[in-house]
């Protein structure tokens, strides 16, 4: 493994959630380029759900993805099948390191030097760019968010809108700088040059990856949901096109992708449905003039199954990706993606984080928020997001004794000192004699009380106690 | 013990022990009987929300409003079908000097990219319907009609019967039974290629075409 195993490119500490987030609020351009964003897309998805009986339809998403994730050993297998008659070739990965290998190993199998991408989550989560780069092969993104996003260095800031974070100006900067197209704040031209500049890749480039929004295991069909036509001149164009997903993504018939359908484009950016919905069953046939000689789908675990496992945190694995717990936060809304220094950020990615990456990294993930509600409201596969927060927030504590070490790292937030405290507390709510004593010193001396405490006076002033307690007051009047 | 055992091996022994699959009723997604006029209008209404075009024309005079529109537009040539009879009809109005030159698909891709991507100005296909609620083109691309057809060119124009109007996707579906077996690539298409990435600036035509021509067939 050690061969193999990549670091991560960005070196990001999730643990410094705190100095990231104040820098963000800090920092009026990303509050302005975020509030702008998200108010448009909250309203957007509004309007688009119309005239929809909303709640039945997310009842139906809801039921849809428990019914696949119930079934989900077997409908892989019956995917694999249909794809393998269908002549795509399925592979297996546990881990992002051995879901990278296998992507390079397609490659070298066809002497491959270029590889051009649609937009994967999950080959972000494999930080796949980063590794092929290591490789001696050039990987090169083609949706314009995430060309942005990598001429930048950076990583997507928002799973639907990678550059959402950037505005117009330091986009005609960037480009400027790495590709020299003029400096200019048309958008229309800024988009033409990209056009001109990712054609010649596409035609060029010996592989195509993508990611895969529902696979199908009736058909063996790979549904991938797109705007731009990037995704399908990457599926398209390039001889071989491999594309990778998380085993979670498979559902049984076509008849569920028009459900899901239906709640994703208008979740994610309040379109009724996205320019182009591609089916991709099978490679070029022999009579057919274009289209890859070779498919492939990588089925990525990377922790799933382990979610797979606890009855709660299943639901982590309904998601079907479309960012509306994001667009809807008020915690995302204000510190921007990054802050998060994770894959996934916002809700979901406080919820899906925590697995992937174990508690003791993300400690702060599951306190990023003010349990508004607002993401569970909105979700439209209803995955009750706020409750999931508290719960990896008490894993995070007390090291949950009702589900032991689910999640890797519970407990990592539970402080020496605060466990003596509370241990000290329920003792003395044990023992009346300790506690009347105890209540009574509390209050004589009062003034020696301490004006700071903690975390809970970093933005509170300290609560001040009385100077008498409640049994001498009621002593007092004669009760 | 391989990668695909462990993990299958994994889901099936889940220590949470067996999940039950709720029923799915997908009702809600039905809508009322609606006539072939009142889904024509709608399609129009819907595609043309996100910059589509259309135009109604019958059997007799769509070549003519076909020949205007590329006219105008300058196109120097149009891709058309082999085999399919909107391809048999344009090339037997050859005669005709108001249509741009008429080019075909009937080699691999490999062999004419280049002119495919810098040469081609405007394409036609066929459509296998269409779907009011979205306003979306459902497009199976064959070996006559291939994949690259209605992605490259910067015009894209489809012909559609107003009778394969369906009301939703889920109608369309189940009425052509695709759950029987699905071609190598099937797509749907609303409206022409767009992005909003920048700073949600709406731009049309960033990697496939730049317009979407319905011609629907009353
Ligand atoms: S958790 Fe729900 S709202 Fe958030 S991305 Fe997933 S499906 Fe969308």
């Amino acid at each position: 493994m050690s061969e193999t195993a990549h670091q991560s490119p960005h070196h990001i500490d999730v643990k410094e959630f705190h100095p990231r987030a104040q820098a963000a609020i800090h920092n009026p351009k990303i509050r302005q380029n975020f509030r702008k964003a998200m108010d448009g897309l909250m309203s957007k998805r509004k309007s688009a759900f119309e005239g929809w009986d909303l709640e039945t339809l997310r009842d139906l998403g809801a039921n849809i993805r428990l019914r696949a994730l119930a079934n989900l050993p077997d409908l892989l297998e019956q995917l694999e099948e249909k794809l393998t008659e269908n002549g795509i070739k399925v592979h297996w990965a546990l881990d992002s390191d051995e879901a990278c290998r296998i992507v390079r190993d397609i490659c070298v199998a066809r002497d491959a030097k270029s590889v051009i991408k649609g937009k994967s989550m999950v080959s972000e989560e494999m930080e796949l760019n980063h590794y092929l780069e290591g490789q001696g092969i050039e990987a090169l993104e083609s949706d314009l968010g995430e060309y942005i996003v990598q001429l930048a260095g950076e990583t997507p800031s928002h799973i639907i809108m990678p550059a959402i974070h950037k505005n117009t100006g330091e986009i005609s900067e960037l480009m400027h700088e790495k590709t020299g197209t003029d400096l200019s704040h048309d958008v229309e031209y800024l988009t033409a040059a990209a056009r001109q500049q990712l054609r010649e890749k596409f035609m060029n480039a010996d592989v195509g990856v993508s990611g895969v929004n529902f696979a199908v295991a009736e058909t063996g069909t790979l549904c991938l949901v797109e705007n731009e036509g990037n995704g399908r001149m990457t599926t398209t164009v390039p001889p071989c096109h491999i594309a990778v997903t998380g085993i979670e993504k498979v559902v049984p018939n076509l008849e569920d992708v028009t459900a899901l359908m239906a709640l994703l484009t208008r979740s994610a950016t309040g379109q009724h449905i996205t320019t182009y919905f591609n089916m991709i069953s099978g490679p070029r046939k022999a009579d057919e003039m274009d289209g890859p000689e070779e498919v492939h789908l990588v089925l990525v675990d990377n922790g799933r199954s382990s979610i797979y496992q606890d009855d709660e945190l299943l639901d982590t694995l309904r998601c079907i990706r479309c960012g509306a717990c994001m667009n809807h936060c008020p915690v995302y809304t204000r510190v921007g993606g990054h802050t998060y220094g994770t894959t996934y950020p916002g809700p979901i990615g406080k919820i899906l984080m925590p697995h992937l990456i174990g508690l003791d990294e993300g400690r702060h993930l599951p306190t990023a928020s003010s349990l508004c509600g607002a993401c569970g409201e909105v979700c439209p596969v209803k995955i009750p997001i706020p409750d999931l927060l508290v719960r990896l927030r008490q894993e995070s504590v007390d090291g949950d004794k009702l589900h032991p070490a689910r999640v890797t790292g519970h407990g990592a937030k539970r402080g020496a000192m605060e466990a003596m405290i509370w241990k000290g507390w329920s003792w003395m709510h044990a023992h009346p004699g300790a506690y009347r004593f105890g209540t009574n010193m509390a209050a004589r001396f009062r003034m020696l009380q301490p004006g700071q405490i903690g975390g809970w006076t970093q933005y509170r002033t300290a609560p001040k106690l009385a100077p008498k307690t409640l049994h001498e007051k009621l002593k007092e009047r004669g009760q | 013990m391989s990668s695909r055992e462990t993990i299958l091996q994994r889901l099936r022994n889940r220590s949470g022990g067996e999940l039950t699959a709720p029923e799915c009723d997908f009702s809600v997604l039905k809508r009322p009987d609606w006539s072939t006029a009142e889904r024509v209008d709608l399609f129009e209404k819907t595609i043309e929300s996100v910059h589509g075009e259309v135009h109604r024309c019958t059997e007799d005079n769509w070549i003519d409003r076909l020949s205007e529109l590329l006219t105008t537009r300058g196109a120097r040539n149009l891709l058309v079908p082999k085999e399919h009879e909107i391809g048999l009809k344009l090339r037997s109005e050859v005669e005709r000097d108001d249509l741009p030159s008429l080019l075909i698909y009937d080699e691999p891709i490999e062999s004419w990219q280049t002119a495919l991507f810098n040469d081609v100005d405007a394409s036609i296909t066929s459509t296998r319907g269409g779907i009011a609620e979205t306003g979306s083109l459902i497009l199976w691309p064959t070996a006559d009609e291939p994949r690259l057809m209605s992605l490259v060119p910067p015009i894209h124009v489809a012909v559609l019967f107003a009778r394969e109007i369906y009301t939703t996707f889920h109608e369309a579906m189940l009425d052509q039974n695709w759950g029987a077996g699905m071609p190598t690539n099937a797509l749907l298409v609303s409206g022409p290629s767009k992005t909003a990435d920048i700073e949600q600036t709406l731009a049309y035509g960033v990697h496939g075409p730049k317009e979407l021509i319905v011609l629907i067939i009353e």
